[in-house]
């Protein structure tokens, strides 16, 4: 178990040690959510009708919660880009601990998670966003996104694992998220949507987490949607890191 | 850990395992005396790097029993890895890490603490002449350097037992030499070192014993010698000034050899029974018998010789059996 731990950390560090060498890396991780941010507030904001809030106030919670679901892309690919070029044999072929190299990438995922929602909070602010509620709601609410972004960087570590080229897991990846987040409260009132959509979005696991950050940001009510949204994030855990590590062991690699 | 002591550093016996119809490794049985080096060689697709990634715990086998330090591969595999060292074609290294952070992470994984990897790490980066790149990312890395480093990180935790598969493939001849030199050196150091190679003369420079494997098969085994030595001895092959000679060569040379000399333009080729005196008697006949020589040479045969004899075919592409790994 301590050798989990300290072997995690190892590979972590690895991960993180490459970003500031890597611009195009950090770009991805700041200028395009904004990007994103400017584009929704003010291309589709007007024409959106959000009850109760201001499209700002409305959309960052969801924007967010879409960006930390794609943050473990990075492990997708990188994870692949390690089968080919050989590392993940180095590293099977190494006394350390068999899920490290998957749980040091995840971890590294929060350091960069956090990293983006930083960046989108500091842009939601200066275009008008404001919490509604207490310091330790809004806390609550940044501890519950690094928690669904943690679920779902192992999402895609099993992705990574599981296709064969880095460009099969971004497509895969972008297939499989993108109507995912889209289908949700994140961008537009589910009550808008025509109904097979709305009854989809209902049960969307994003829907959950975005209504969850609504409530502990902006004060909507709360319903179930906060422990919803931690009981499907500890879902999402707990089926697919198992099936991360089962994948990684038997990872064939190049031969 | 007795077996250690008494036991070969690598042992198989009956060694199998199929990818889908393909058999990769057919009863595969290899000893590797400790301190010994062992050539793998056969073509592509031959079954050397399935046979390395069982016996490193990357893959299990369908069928027969591997020990790497007396430690079983599938029951053992947890205890195995610390004893040994994986380089060549295939491990790797983090392009986006420096030389030194390679080494240091490598280290830290085989559980060493950091300033101690890093200690080991700076050590490695010396003795393989990589201390001026050391701080630069790997992907700066030449092929060369790139696997000089590599070889490094199988070497950090000083494993008494080494595979390099194919640890030359690709690079250039001068990197190659280089790469031969670090390797001898380990070797005169002890490690036990299991090679695998395409490369006839690589097995020829490195190995104590050669095994020559084909379509999952090992087809021969023994020393360089020995296995020379199954295809017959050496030949006296002399380069005439003139090809019109060759009826008179043939005659002053004949009772030298059991066979008939073959020709082929002006050189005439005969095998030898003894090794000694074969040049100065040959000289003497050529030069009584009044025929001009251009060139003599006494030459051994050479591996390509060898696995062309063992095989019916040259030591080229087989079909890739081992490709079929990746899609299993």
């Amino acid at each position: 178990m301590r050798r989990l731990v300290t072997d995690t950390l190892v590979i972590a560090e690895r991960n993180l040690v490459r970003l500031p060498r890597a611009p195009d890396l950090l770009l991805a991780f700041t200028v395009q959510p904004i990007m994103f941010v400017l584009l929704f507030r003010y291309v589709f904001g007007g024409a959106i009708q959000t009850p109760g809030y201001s499209y700002v106030d409305f959309l960052i919670p969801g924007i967010i919660v879409q960006n930390i679901a794609f943050g473990g892309f990075v492990t997708a690919l990188g994870l692949n880009e390690d089968v080919h070029k050989g590392l993940i044999d180095r590293f099977r072929s190494l006394p350390m601990a068999r899920p490290a190299v998957l749980a040091g990438r995840t971890t590294a995922d929060i350091v960069t998670n956090t990293l983006s929602m930083t960046v989108l909070l500091i842009t939601g602010v200066i275009i008008g966003f404001s919490f509604h509620t207490n310091f330790w709601h809004a806390i609550a609410g940044v501890g519950l996104l690094l928690l669904f972004g943690y679920a779902f960087s192992w999402v895609f570590a099993f992705l990574g694992l599981l296709v064969s080229s880095p460009e099969a897991a971004n497509s895969v990846g972008f297939i499989a998220v993108f109507p995912l987040t889209f289908i949700s409260s994140a961008f537009v009132p589910v009550a808008s949507m025509p109904e097979p959509l709305k009854s989809f979005a209902m049960v969307n696991p994003f829907t959950y987490v975005v209504d969850a950050m609504r409530s502990l940001w902006l004060g909507a009510p709360a319903h179930n949607y906060v422990w919803g949204a931690v009981v499907w994030s500890l879902v999402i855990l707990a089926v697919f890191a198992p099936l991360a590590v089962a994948r990684y062991r038997k990872a064939a690699g190049r031969s | 850990m007795g077996a250690v002591e008494s036991g070969a550093a690598i042992s198989t016996r009956g060694l199998s395992k199929s990818f889908g119809d393909v058999r990769a490794l057919c009863d595969v049985d290899i000893d590797v005396a400790r301190g010994t080096v062992l050539g793998l060689l056969g073509p592509n697709g031959a079954g050397k790097t399935t046979f390395v990634r069982i016996l490193t715990t990357l893959l299990e086998p369908d069928g027969g029993t591997a020990a790497v330090a007396g430690l079983d591969v599938v029951r053992d595999a947890a205890n195995l890895r610390e004893q040994i060292g994986l380089a060549g074609q295939y491990a790797a290294v983090d392009e986006n890490l420096t030389g030194l952070e390679n080494l240091t992470m490598v280290g830290r994984l085989y559980g060493m603490p950091r300033r101690t990897a890093r200690e080991r790490g700076e050590a490695l980066l010396q003795r393989f002449d990589l201390v001026d790149a050391a701080r630069r990312p790997v992907k700066t890395y030449s092929g060369g350097m790139r696997r000089r480093l590599d070889l490094a990180a199988a070497l950090v935790a000083e494993p008494p037992v080494l595979f390099l598969d194919e640890p030359t493939t690709g690079l250039d001849p001068r990197s190659r030499l280089a790469l031969w030199d670090v390797i001898e050196e380990l070797v005169s150091e002890g490690t036990t070192v299991l090679l695998t190679t395409q490369y006839l003369d690589e097995a020829d420079r490195l190995a104590d014993r050669i095994a020559v494997i084909d379509h999952g098969r090992v087809i021969a085994e023994g020393t360089s010698d020995e296995l020379k030595d199954r295809i017959g001895g050496e030949r006296l092959e002399v380069t005439l000034d003139d090809a019109a000679d060759i009826p008179a060569a043939i005659s002053a040379l004949e009772s030298m050899s059991d066979e008939r000399p073959e020709c082929d333009g002006p050189i005439v080729r005969l095998p030898v029974r003894e090794h000694r005196g074969v040049i100065v008697e040959a000289v003497h006949k050529l030069s009584d018998a009044g025929i001009g020589v251009d060139d003599l040479v006494l030459r051994r045969p050479t591996l390509d010789d060898v696995f062309l004899a063992l095989t019916g075919h040259a030591a080229e592409e087989a079909p890739e059996a081992e490709k079929e790994e990746a899609a299993a």
